[in-house]
C-alpha cells in the first residue's frame, strides 16, 4: 500500500517536472524569433561585402563608395603622391600602425597600406579618426585629406599628420585581384 | 493529369470561411496540378525552380518586373539555390545607376532588385514577385477552400492554366472585332457580346487577355535535358513564381511540423497534469 | 476586491511584512491566483484565457513588427515585402500576426456566445458585460486598421468603403469621413493615422480588460449553472469553488496548447487560408477590385449593412444599413436590461434554448451570406436573418423570460458538481482525495 503510494508520488513528480521543461522550453523557443528579428536582416548582410571596380579608375581619380553606411575612399594616386608618402620616414609619423585589416600588426609605410604593382592604390574609410567626420581629399598640409571638423592633416598615404586625430584612416580588411576591390571586413583598433 | 471545371470569382476571390463568392460567376478551365510543394510535407523541386527561373530570365523578364526580389535570393538553398557566381552573372546581365552618380551606370550584383522592364505596349504588365499568392486558382469543396492545406492558393495552378489556356478563338467570337486573345483561364478579361446567349449568360470559358501565348514547344532548351514542351515550361515558370512569392515555403512547412509536434506532446502532458490536478476534487479514478 | 470571501495572504518574514506594508503587490498576485472559481467550469469557460494569451501575442508581434514597417503609401507595401522576404523570422511574425487576429476573433465569438447562453450578462454582472462590449469594439476598430497597414488592394477599398459608412450620417456626415481621411480620399494622411491607432488601442483594450476582470472578480464568475456561488463564510464558499491556480491555470493551459495546435495549422501550412488574394496587389487608388469581402470576423455585420435595401420612413436605406449595424451590437450590450428571466443558466431554460441555437445558427447564416454578392436570393437571406437578431433581442428575450417555465435549478454548485462527479465515499468539503482502491 505504502510502496504503491511512493510510487504514485514519483510519478507524478515525474509527470508535473516533465510538463514544466516542456513548457518553459516552449517559452524560450517563443521567444527567440521575437529577439533574432533584430539582427540585422538578409537585405543588409547582403551589402555587408561588396565589390568595387577599379578597372576603370584613371591616375589621378578617386571614388568614394558608401559601405556600411560609411564612406570609402579609393584613390588611384599619381608618382608624385606615391613618392611622397614613401621618402616619409616612419620617425616623423604620430600613428606607426599601418591601421590594415589585412595586416594588423604591421608598421605604417607606405607599402603597407597601398595597393597595386607600384603602390597606386590606396582604400581607406572615409572617417576621421577623431570624431568620425568625413575628410576631404587633396587638401591640407600634406595634400592627402584634411578634416574641416577639428583641423586633421592626413598625408597622401591617409596616416594622421598633424591635428588632434589619434590613428591613420583604417584600411579594411579586403581582397584585391588586380582589377576588382572587395571589401570583407572593417579594421577595429 | 486530370482537367477540372472550377467556378472562379470575378475576382478570383473567396475569403476563407466566406465561402464561394458567386459574384458575377466566371467559368475558367483551371488545371489542378500536382506540384512537389503542396501540402504540409511538400518541398520545392530545385531542378525544376532553375528551369523556372531560365524561362523568367529568357521569356518573361522581357515585359514583366519581379521587383521584390533580389538577385541574391536566387541563391537560397531551400529556393532555386544557384551557386554564388551564377548569381553575380545573373545580376551582372542587367545595369543599374551607380550610387555616387547616379547618370552613370554599373553592372548589377546580387544585392540588387530585379529591375522593371520599361513597357512600350498597351497596358502594364503585372509585377510577378507575388503573383502566385495575388491569384487563386480554385476554392475548395463547397468554396471553404479548406483544401490550401493540402493543394496551397491554386496560384501556380492559375499561372499554369494560363499559360497553356490560349485555345482557338471559338466560332462565337470569330466576327468580333474584340480586342486581345482568348484565354480560357483568364476571368477577368473583356468579352464579345457574341459569345453570350439570350440570357447574357457566357457560352465559352474565361476571357480576352491582353498577353498573347508566350510559349511553344522548343523556346527555350534545358541544359539538364528535361524534355522542351510547353506543358514543361508551364509547370517550371509557375513553380518558380510560386517560389518567388514564397521564398520562406519549405522553411515554414518544416517549423510548422517541428512545432505542431513538440504541441502535441506538451498537450499530451498537460491532459495528464490536469486529470491528476483535479482527480481529488471529482474524487474520480483518474 | 470585494465580493466572495477567500483566505488572503499573509506576509510572515519581516521582509515580506516590510513590502507588504508598502506595497501590497506579492498579496495581491497571491490573492489574485488562488481566486475562488466555481468548480463546476465547462470546457466554454476557457476562451477569457485564450483571449488574453491572444492579446499579448499580438501586442508582442505587433511591436517587433513595427521595427520593420514603414507606413507610408510609398513604402507600406514593400515594407511587409521586406519583412516577408529577407528580416529573420519576420515571415512567422507577419503571419502569426495576420492569423493571430482571425483567432483573437474565434475565441471572442466564443466568448460571446457563451455569455449569452448562459446568461453571464445578467445582473450583477452588467457592468463585466458592457466592457466585455467596449473591448469587442476596440477589437473591431483595431483589426479594421491593422488590415489597412498593408497597403494592398482590399486594405484601401476596404478602408475605403467602412470610412464612408460614416457619410450616412446626416448633415455632418461628408464632414466626418473628410476628417477621418485627412483629405479627399484614403490616402498617406489616412494610413497614417491608422497606423497610430492600429499602435495606441490594444493597449486600451489591455487597460479594459484589467477593468473587465476586475468587475467579475468583483461579482465571482459565473458558471454553467447560472447559480452563485455561496459566500456565507470562507469554509462554504470552499464547497462551491477552488483556487483559480492550479486547477484553472493548468486547464486553460491544456486547453491553450490545444487552441495553439490549430493556430500552427493555420499559421504554418495555410497562412493565407483567412487573408485575400488580392492583398498581395498592391494599392491602386484608380482600380477597384471586382469583388470587395471584409475578413470572415466582420461578416455578420457587414451582412446587416447590406440588408437593408429600402427606406424606412425618412432613413435612407444607407442610413439604415449602418443603423442597422451598429444597433445589432448595440442590442447586444443592452441584453442585460432586454432579458427577463429570473433564471440566469440557459442550461434550465427549455425554450430559450432553441431561441439561442437560433441565434448561433443565424449569425453563421449572416457570416455565410455576408460574402455572397448583393443580389437574389441572399439579399432576402441576409434580410431574414438581420430581422431574427433583432426579434432575438427585442422580443424573445424580454417576452420568453416572463411566459417560458424553466427546469428546476441545483440547489448549489457542489450539488450539481457531485451529481456530476459521484464520488465513492462522501467526502466532506469536497476535497478530500479518495484513497486508492
Amino acid at each position: 500500500m505504502t510502496a504503491t503510494t511512493e510510487d504514485e508520488g514519483s510519478r507524478r513528480d515525474f509527470l508535473f517536472v516533465a510538463t514544466g521543461a516542456v513548457g518553459a522550453v516552449t517559452a524560450g523557443a517563443a521567444v527567440w524569433p521575437l529577439i533574432d528579428q533584430m539582427n540585422p536582416s538578409a537585405s543588409v548582410l547582403a551589402l555587408a561585402t561588396i565589390d568595387i571596380d577599379v578597372a576603370s579608375l584613371s591616375e589621378g581619380q578617386q571614388l568614394t563608395v558608401k559601405w556600411r553606411g560609411k564612406p570609402v575612399f579609393v584613390r588611384y594616386r599619381s608618382p608624385a603622391e606615391i613618392e611622397a608618402a614613401r621618402e616619409t620616414p616612419l620617425d616623423d609619423l604620430k600613428d606607426t600602425v599601418a591601421r590594415s585589416g589585412n595586416q594588423p600588426g604591421a608598421d605604417a609605410s607606405d607599402a603597407n597600406r597601398s595597393l597595386g604593382e607600384n603602390g597606386e592604390y590606396v582604400v581607406m574609410m572615409g572617417v576621421c579618426t577623431h570624431l568620425g567626420c568625413v575628410p576631404l581629399g587633396q587638401q591640407g598640409d600634406y595634400n592627402g585629406w584634411f578634416c574641416p571638423c577639428h583641423g586633421s592633416h592626413y598625408d597622401t598615404a591617409g596616416r594622421i599628420r598633424k591635428g588632434p586625430a589619434p590613428m591613420n584612416l583604417f584600411i579594411p580588411e579586403l581582397a584585391f585581384d588586380g582589377s576588382t576591390i572587395t571589401l570583407l571586413e572593417e579594421y577595429k583598433a | 493529369m486530370r482537367t477540372n471545371r472550377f467556378i472562379l470569382a470575378a475576382a478570383l476571390a473567396a475569403a476563407g470561411l466566406a465561402g464561394p463568392v458567386a459574384a458575377a460567376e466566371v467559368e475558367t478551365e483551371i488545371t489542378d496540378k500536382a506540384f512537389s510543394f503542396e501540402g504540409p510535407f511538400g518541398v520545392f523541386d530545385q531542378a525544376q525552380l532553375q528551369r523556372g527561373y531560365q524561362i523568367f530570365n529568357q521569356v518573361c523578364a522581357s515585359c514583366h518586373g519581379m521587383q521584390y526580389l533580389a538577385f541574391r535570393h536566387l541563391g537560397a538553398e531551400d529556393g532555386p539555390g544557384f551557386p554564388e557566381e551564377q548569381v553575380k552573372a545573373f545580376a551582372e546581365q542587367h545595369e543599374f545607376p551607380r550610387e555616387d552618380d547616379p547618370e552613370e551606370m554599373r553592372p548589377g550584383a546580387p544585392f540588387d532588385h530585379f529591375p522593371t522592364p520599361e513597357y512600350f505596349g498597351e497596358g502594364h504588365p503585372p509585377d510577378l514577385s507575388l503573383i502566385a499568392k495575388a491569384r487563386a486558382g480554385f476554392h475548395g469543396p463547397i468554396g471553404t477552400g479548406i483544401n490550401q492545406l493540402m493543394k496551397g492558393t491554386g496560384g501556380p495552378e492559375y499561372i499554369y492554366s494560363l499559360m497553356m489556356g490560349y485555345h482557338d478563338t471559338p466560332e462565337c467570337a470569330l466576327d468580333s472585332d474584340i480586342g486581345g486573345y482568348y484565354n480560357a483561364a483568364f476571368a477577368v478579361g473583356g468579352y464579345p457580346e457574341e459569345c453570350l446567349d439570350e440570357a447574357g449568360h457566357r457560352t465559352v470559358p474565361g476571357s480576352w487577355i491582353a498577353m498573347p501565348a508566350q510559349i511553344y514547344e522548343g523556346l527555350v532548351e534545358y541544359a539538364d535535358g528535361t524534355p522542351a514542351t510547353a506543358d514543361q515550361y508551364a509547370e517550371d515558370i509557375s513553380a518558380f513564381l510560386m517560389w518567388a512569392a514564397e521564398p520562406k515555403m519549405m522553411e515554414r512547412k518544416e517549423a510548422g511540423l517541428r512545432n505542431f509536434i513538440w504541441l502535441g506532446v506538451l498537450a499530451v502532458l498537460l491532459y495528464f497534469v490536469n486529470k491528476r490536478i483535479w482527480k481529488p476534487v471529482k474524487g474520480e479514478d483518474a | 476586491m470585494a465580493g466572495i470571501p477567500q483566505e488572503h495572504y499573509e506576509p510572515q518574514t519581516a521582509s515580506e511584512k516590510w513590502l507588504h506594508s508598502r506595497l501590497p503587490i506579492v498579496g495581491m498576485a497571491l490573492d489574485f491566483m488562488a481566486f475562488p472559481t466555481p468548480k463546476n467550469l465547462n470546457w466554454m469557460w476557457i476562451w477569457g484565457v485564450m483571449l488574453s494569451v491572444f492579446l499579448v501575442i499580438q501586442i508582442v508581434t505587433g511591436i517587433v513588427l513595427v521595427m520593420h514597417y514603414t507606413p507610408h503609401v510609398d513604402y507600406a507595401f514593400a515594407s511587409v515585402e521586406h519583412i516577408m522576404r529577407d528580416v529573420n523570422g519576420g515571415w512567422l511574425l507577419r503571419y502569426v500576426h495576420s492569423n493571430g487576429a482571425s483567432f483573437f476573433f474565434i475565441a471572442v465569438y466564443a466568448h460571446i456566445f457563451r455569455g449569452l447562453f448562459y446568461g453571464s450578462y445578467k445582473a450583477p454582472r452588467e457592468i463585466t458585460w458592457i466592457i466585455g462590449i467596449l473591448i469587442y469594439l476596440a477589437m473591431m476598430a483595431t483589426a479594421f486598421m491593422g488590415y489597412v497597414l498593408p497597403w494592398g488592394q482590399m486594405s484601401f477599398w476596404g478602408a475605403t468603403v467602412i470610412t464612408n459608412l460614416f457619410s450616412a450620417i446626416p448633415l455632418v456626415g461628408d464632414s466626418i469621413v473628410t476628417w477621418l481621411w485627412g483629405g479627399f480620399s484614403v490616402d498617406n494622411p489616412t494610413l497614417n493615422r491608422f497606423f497610430s491607432l492600429h499602435y495606441l488601442v490594444p493597449f486600451v483594450i489591455a487597460g479594459l480588460t484589467v477593468v473587465h476582470i476586475w468587475a467579475f472578480h468583483t461579482t465571482g464568475n459565473n458558471n454553467p449553472t447560472g447559480v452563485e456561488v455561496r459566500r456565507d463564510s470562507i469554509d462554504v464558499v470552499k464547497k462551491d469553488t477552488v483556487p483559480f491556480h492550479p486547477f484553472y491555470t493548468i486547464k486553460d493551459m491544456y486547453a491553450l496548447v490545444l487552441f495553439l495546435m490549430l493556430f500552427v495549422v493555420f499559421v504554418f501550412f495555410m497562412p493565407n487560408y483567412l487573408g485575400h488574394p488580392d492583398n498581395y496587389i498592391e494599392a491602386n487608388p484608380l482600380a477597384t477590385p471586382a469583388h470587395i469581402v471584409p475578413e470572415w470576423y466582420f461578416l455578420p455585420f457587414y451582412a446587416m449593412l447590406r440588408a437593408i435595401t429600402f427606406d424606412i420612413l425618412f432613413i435612407d436605406s444607407k442610413l439604415g444599413g449602418v443603423l442597422a449595424m451598429f444597433g445589432a451590437i448595440a442590442l447586444l450590450a443592452l441584453a442585460p436590461w432586454l432579458d427577463t428571466s429570473r433564471v440566469r443558466s440557459g442550461r434550465y431554460r427549455p425554450t430559450f434554448k432553441l431561441a439561442f441555437y437560433g441565434l448561433v445558427v443565424d449569425f453563421f447564416v449572416l457570416m455565410w451570406v455576408g460574402a455572397m454578392p448583393a443580389e437574389q436570393p441572399y439579399v432576402i437571406i441576409s434580410q431574414l436573418a438581420t430581422l431574427y437578431w433583432f426579434v432575438y433581442f427585442l422580443v424573445i428575450l424580454p417576452v420568453l423570460g416572463v411566459i417560458e417555465r424553466p427546469d428546476a435549478q441545483p440547489a448549489s454548485i457542489e450539488a450539481a458538481f457531485e451529481a456530476e462527479h459521484p464520488k465513492h465515499a462522501p467526502a466532506p468539503g469536497g476535497a478530500a482525495a479518495t484513497p486508492a482502491e
